[in-house]
């Protein structure tokens, strides 16, 4: 696992910093110095994820490359509360083009540095789960099977946020939304559907895959580093909540992203070239009922009489994930 | 150095002259060998630096041709048709972000019916989408109007389209003069782009823009091609001056002296047009040519210029607005200051229909004789349409159109309805 | 460089324009609450505060912060029953983080290294004497000196130190650490005088010419309780038992010894009997275990020794080689009742341990002092009914423990400090309660607690070497990093780092944060995801 093992008793693993560390081992966020490359005065919700997400992930892309990194942003929540005009929150060069063309458009710049001898710059393209898993899919295959040198970042909040909350193929199943409504018969999004974008990017065997959420931000960026020790196309899937649109309470983001990971419903995991190199194990694990409970979308399954069964298929797909990833350490797998 | 090549393979050339920095191809007939040569060229080293990429659609092609050129490369591609829309929002976005990039087009019809063979409908979809349209006459033109573009665009930061016709053009034969380096070195200099995407001075390029600024954006994107119309003479002329050739410009016009009727039209057929008019003068006939190349930005004073004294207009197009009528007769008739009707419309060509001179040699006698409609589709198989128009009048189900017109013509088997 | 296009294209930094605070309607704040730990320690001690120096291996400087208030660590470290590791909230967690065994190492490495108090510049001109040299009266010297009064202490006895000594054996509280501890106090300038017994208080304050005094001298007085008993039957009490064992000759208990009492006491004579060389030591008790006041640890390392306890048992009868006693039942009340069976236990001497008190002879005749239930009656600022005369410790009501005394020393020391000056003291408001709801505890690492070295069980029972060990040095950091820092903010650097708005400013190591209010949501992000709640939100005003 390319975290820092970090012994260390007390807070020095956890949390973003900690005095008793010595400067290297601390986290980028905790430098007074790091980039800020989302900067104040955007307009994001209150205890929005992504923002957060994204300052984490191209602050540490920004130390990784020292400071020499070109960003495209697909069309969504993150590039319309960045960038209204006159207005941008951004530190770093930095294009918006349209909605479904940001790995296509992170391609076009890196073959311009690339033809102009600047290869020390480096190229990221991102976009939330609608640019990315649907309408920007064909892009970031194309980007993929080229293993054009550059990162995309996923920042996946399960559904097309920036336009109303309507569904993706990146929604999680029994999820309320716009558009998949828990009316007369319906009970949210479908199960059986969605798209699981980084075992795509896996089967497309490019170098580095990585998946991360914001409660972890050491482990986001050591990943964001060690992607960046790549050349080629590698692709990063982070997961960050959404207050607005997941129903829950602003200073809730990272805990429910915490407990996405600790029921097993999101894996974290780093891949390179195909294969599942490491992953980052469930530290308590929870039943998903404690993830799902706090979400209002998902308040349709506990009323009177709570929709058991549908809970029960929510936990078999964590349960999957956790034996299809090997989330749990060995004793407490074989318990 | 005169060289008797293919359309598509001169035109590889002429932009391999122009030292392009990414070239970004998605195959689509007929512009397929545009890009295959310039794939040889690149995978031989022969235009270093130079990166070839294989994109999965049109979109893709538009998109990385976007994030070169942001980035500062001079960034090349090309598509017809089908692609084109299929690259349609790419292509709005580049125009509004103002980066210079040349897309040739190899003009070709939009399906469906599925069509390969060409006419000027693809191009002219875009037309509002703020690009330059060029359309070049013949090869030579071809070559010489993609040098021009380059520069263009580089000087106004604005995306050039310069299209020739699929097949005619790109797929003939001639005898043509292609420049050496050292010319077109002296007349395109390095790409020094307006905005960069720069690690030394970030920006940040594509900005959400509310209705407190937006109509500012547009009139500024309107102003930029206003003032192109005034470049692209100089620069054309500027060509003449560095390689000989009076080729680009917004219209040329042949025997148009003294003429009472002026036939206007883009692209190849301009040759056949000014063959059936140099037969017609010899019957007498007071008539002359005006030649468009410049599409877009639309050069209203020129044309209203080249108009001012002629009795009729008539405008062979290879376009259709379905439901309006000619495209490029709607604009010229804005320019001409006589009777609107005198502007006659004669849709040509469509889907590669050939452009006879017989065909022409009658609508132009009939334009002469003051007994041209408003509206003509030239050489119309006039018989397959009503006995299609009269069958569904009578039956309420009768099938796809297409299949009706093929089926009456003899050429499909199948029985519908 | 040409002109970039209009509104399309910006320039970083232009959000900053953007003053998002004014969307919010909750703003937060840094609070510092009271950590439990120090909320509970009877000395008043800064223990987080401390605790904080050690975690970085500044420990002279946290010595110094913790003897700011109590001077004894090393003592401490082996005697205090930590009420603070009662309290401590990593005992909802994983275990109560070892406070206890960090002071003992801070103590003990004070006292290696030679570390030495600072004396205070100025001098008052102010005399307070000070009877008694056990914890309270040592600590209120030591607090009085550092304020710059000039301190002497009358000791009855031969030697100081109180309880610590006479009633704290060997294996419990070594003597040289003891001596070394009380030698630094006393190296500030403090004059004390053995076998100077105060048998009149107002004469002894008129002589020497003391502005004030503090009273100290403990509950030295075995409680007796009436035991028929033979003519050749060996009964002694407790106190001169252990008393004893500082002199030459301890007492001859024989082999099987009986303790009678359910107190530290009883505990620490049967422990010692055992040592002396009994070949049973029992303990007899007339409730249940979980009645038992005497501390739970050392009636473990008690059983571990081979102490045999008798519940619900009280003494008949001490006769000349055995006891009577008679079983007792608890009623619904808790209340021990006879059941009328009795039954005979071999015993060579019985040893009372029940209970002790105040010798208040030195009291008589001082006017307005207010005795009830055989302890002095004082006010809130350690002041008896006589103005100027203070007092403290066991002979004042309270619960009877060093570390209480020492706390008594404290506060009676500042209290005197300000009605020397002709002020009141007053003391500090005690800020909100750091709860353990208001942590979040994930971020604090999986960390058990250290478990400090003990002695072997054969020389548990035959020597009277230290029984519990000391921590090392990196161990004993360990430990003090399993401190939570409840309430107060550790600079972790969360709430910088979680804050999707950039909007808390990182102000330098030592320096904490500011909240950057043109741009805080109030999301409350940072609140939920400090490890120590030390953030709180508050509604904001509009």
């Amino acid at each position: 696992m390319t975290d820092q093992p970090i012994k260390f008793y007390q807070t020095g693993t956890f949390t973003v910093g900690n005095r008793l560390l010595s400067p290297e081992q601390r986290s980028v966020q905790s430098n007074m110095r790091r980039t800020n490359s989302l900067n104040s005065g955007h307009r994001a919700c209150q205890g929005c994820g992504e923002a957060l997400g994204a300052r984490y992930a191209i602050d540490a892309a920004m130390e990784a490359t020292e400071r020499r990194l070109i960003a495209a942003n697909a069309t969504g929540c993150l590039e319309v509360f960045s960038t209204p005009y006159p207005e941008t929150s951004w530190q770093i060069p930095w294009i918006h083009s349209l909605f479904g063309n940001a790995a296509a458009v992170g391609t076009g710049i890196a073959a311009a540095l690339r033809v102009r001898g600047q290869t020390d710059v480096r190229v990221i393209a991102q976009g939330g789960d609608g640019g990315t898993t649907d309408i920007g899919f064909a892009c970031l295959s194309g980007m993929f099977e080229r293993n054009d040198d550059v990162l995309y970042i996923c920042y996946d909040n399960g559904g097309y946020m920036n336009t109303g909350v309507q569904r993706s193929s990146a929604t999680p199943p029994a999820a309320r939304t716009s558009t998949t409504m828990p009316v007369g018969k319906g009970t949210g999004s479908a199960f059986g559907m969605g798209k699981f974008v980084p075992a795509i990017a896996m089967a497309h065997e490019i170098p580095y895959v990585a998946t991360a959420t914001v409660a972890d931000l050491r482990g986001l960026e050591a990943k964001i580093r060690r992607a960046m020790e790549f050349r080629g196309a590698r692709y990063v899937h982070i997961l960050v909540p959404c207050p607005l649109g997941w129903g829950h309470a602003s200073e809730q983001t990272i805990r429910i992203a915490r407990l996405a990971r600790e029921t097993g419903l999101f894996p974290e995991f780093e891949a390179e070239s195909g294969n599942v190199t490491g992953v980052t194990r469930i530290r308590r694990q929870l039943p998903v009922e404690e993830y799902l409970r706090p979400q209002h979308r998902f308040a349709h399954l506990f009323r009177d009489p709570p929709r058991a069964d549908l809970i029960a298929q929510i936990q078999a797909l964590a349960d999957r994930n956790i034996c299809r990833y090997g989330l749990l350490a060995r004793q407490e797998a074989e318990r | 150095m005169l060289k008797q090549v293919e359309g598509s393979q001169a035109v590889a050339e002429a932009v391999a002259l122009c030292r392009p920095e990414v070239i970004c191809a998605y195959p689509i007939s007929p512009q397929t060998h545009i890009v295959e040569a310039l794939g040889r060229m690149v995978t031989a080293g022969q235009l270093a630096p130079c990166e070839f990429i294989n994109v999965e659609s049109e979109f893709a092609a538009m998109s990385v041709a976007i994030g070169a050129s942001a980035a500062g490369a001079r960034a090349y591609t090309a598509t017809a048709s089908q692609g084109l829309l299929y690259m349609a929002e790419a292509v709005f976005n580049a125009a509004g972000l103002g980066l210079p990039i040349v897309m040739t087009i190899a003009n070709r019809a939009i399906g469906a019916p599925i069509n390969i063979w060409n006419d000027h409908t693809d191009a002219l979809s875009q037309r509002d989408c703020g690009w330059i349209q060029l359309f070049a006459e013949d090869n030579q033109e071809a070559v010489d109007l993609h040098i021009q573009a380059f520069r263009l665009g580089e000087e106004l930061s604005l995306p050039v389209m310069v299209c020739m016709d699929g097949y005619i053009l790109t797929h003939a034969f001639e005898r043509l003069e292609l420049p050496r380096q050292e010319q077109v070195d002296a007349y395109l200099p390095r790409f020094e782009p307006r905005q960069v995407l720069d690690p030394a001075e970030p920006l940040s390029i594509g900005a959400m823009v509310g209705p407190e600024a937006f109509m500012e954006v547009r009139y500024l994107a309107h102003a930029k091609q206003q003032q192109a119309l005034e470049l692209i003479p100089a620069w054309a002329e500027e060509f003449h001056r560095a390689f000989g050739r009076e080729t680009g410009g917004l219209l040329h016009l042949y025997r148009a002296d003294d003429a009472e009727t002026i036939v206007v039209a883009l692209g190849s057929v301009l040759g056949t047009v000014k063959d059936t008019v140099d037969e017609l003068r010899e019957t007498g006939l007071r008539i002359g040519v005006l030649g468009l190349t410049c599409f877009r930005p639309w050069p209203h004073l020129a044309v209203r210029a080249a108009l001012a004294d002629v009795r009729r207009v008539v405008v062979i197009e290879k376009s259709l607005a379905v439901g309006l009528g000619g495209i490029v007769s709607a604009n010229v008739r804005g320019s001409y200051t006589g009777h609107p009707d005198h502007v006659h419309a004669v849709i040509a060509g469509l889907g590669g229909r050939p452009i006879t001179k017989r065909a022409l040699h009658g609508v132009l006698r009939k334009a002469a004789e003051g007994e041209l409609e408003p509206l003509t589709f030239l050489d119309l198989n006039r018989q397959a349409v009503e006995r299609v128009l009269t069958r569904e009048r009578e039956v309420r189900r009768s099938g796809p159109i297409a299949e009706s017109v093929l089926r009456d013509l003899g050429v499909s088997a199948l029985k519908i309805g | 460089m040409k002109r970039k296009p209009f509104a399309i294209t910006l320039d970083p930094g232009s959000s900053l324009a953007n003053h998002t605070g004014t969307w919010r309607t909750l703003r937060p704040e840094y609070v510092d609450n009271l950590p439990p730990c120090n909320d509970a320690c009877p000395a008043g001690e800064n223990i987080q505060g401390w605790l904080y120096l050690a975690e970085s291996g500044e420990y002279e400087a946290a010595w110094r912060r913790l003897t700011d208030d109590n001077p004894l660590p090393a003592v401490m470290g082996r005697v205090c029953y930590h009420p603070c590791e009662t309290a401590c909230n990593r005992a909802k967690l994983d275990s109560a983080v070892g406070i206890n065994s960090v002071e003992r190492f801070l103590g003990d490495e004070a006292l290696r290294l030679g570390w030495k108090f600072r004396a205070p510049v100025e001098s008052s001109g102010k005399n307070v004497l000070v009877v008694g040299a056990g914890p309270s009266g040592l600590s209120a010297a030591y607090h009085l000196a550092r304020l710059g009064h000039r301190v002497t202490i009358r000791e009855a006895g031969p030697l100081a130190g109180g309880m610590m000594r006479f009633g704290i054996p060997k294996y419990r509280m070594p003597r040289n650490i003891l001596d070394a501890e009380i030698a630094r106090i006393l190296a500030l300038g403090i004059t004390l005088l053995t076998n100077a017994r105060v048998d009149n208080k107002l004469e002894a304050m008129r002589d020497g010419s003391f502005d004030a005094a503090f009273l100290a001298v403990g509950a030295h007085v075995a409680r007796r309780a009436y035991i028929p008993a033979g003519s050749a039957a060996r009964v002694l009490d407790a106190v001169s038992v252990l008393k004893g064992m500082e002199g030459e000759e301890p007492a001859k208990l024989g082999r099987r010894v009986i303790v009678y009492g359910g107190g530290n006491t009883a505990v620490d004579v049967a422990r010692t009997a055992k040592r002396l060389g009994a070949t049973e030591a029992i303990i007899v008790y007339r409730r249940t275990r979980e009645k038992m006041p005497a501390h739970d640890s050392e009636v473990e390392e008690a059983l571990q020794e081979g102490i045999l306890i008798k519940w619900l048992s009280t003494i008949r009868k001490a006769n000349d080689r055995s006891i009577t006693i008679e079983k007792m039942t608890l009623d619904e009340k808790g209340q021990a009742q006879p059941t009328g069976e009795v039954e005979e236990l071999a015993a060579d001497s019985l040893v009372l341990a029940l209970g002790q008190d105040v010798d208040l002879s030195l009291l008589e005749g001082v006017p307005g002092l207010e005795v009830v239930d055989g302890v002095v009656k004082v006010g809130a600022d350690m002041m008896t009914g006589h103005a100027g005369i203070f007092a403290g410790g066991d002979m004042v009501p309270a619960e009877r423990t060093v570390t209480v005394a020492v706390g008594h020393g404290k506060q009676a020391a500042r209290h005197i400090d300000a009605w020397l000056r002709g002020r009141r003291h007053v003391p500090a408001s005690r800020h909100e309660l750091a709860t353990f709801e208001r942590l979040n505890t994930w971020y604090y690492s999986d960390a058990p607690k250290s478990v400090a070295p003990v002695l072997d069980m054969l020389r548990r029972q035959s020597t009277f070497e230290e029984v519990v060990g000391g921590l090392d040095e990196s161990t004993a950091r360990y430990e003090a990093r399993r401190c939570l820092s409840c309430g107060n903010c550790f600079e972790c650097d969360n709430c910088y780092g979680v804050c999707p708005d950039n909007a808390i400013v990182k102000l330098g190591p030592g320096q904490r944060y500011q909240i950057n209010l043109d741009y805080c949501k109030g999301c409350g992000l940072c609140e939920a995801e400090c490890p120590c709640g030390a953030i709180r939100m508050v509604p904001e005003e509009i």
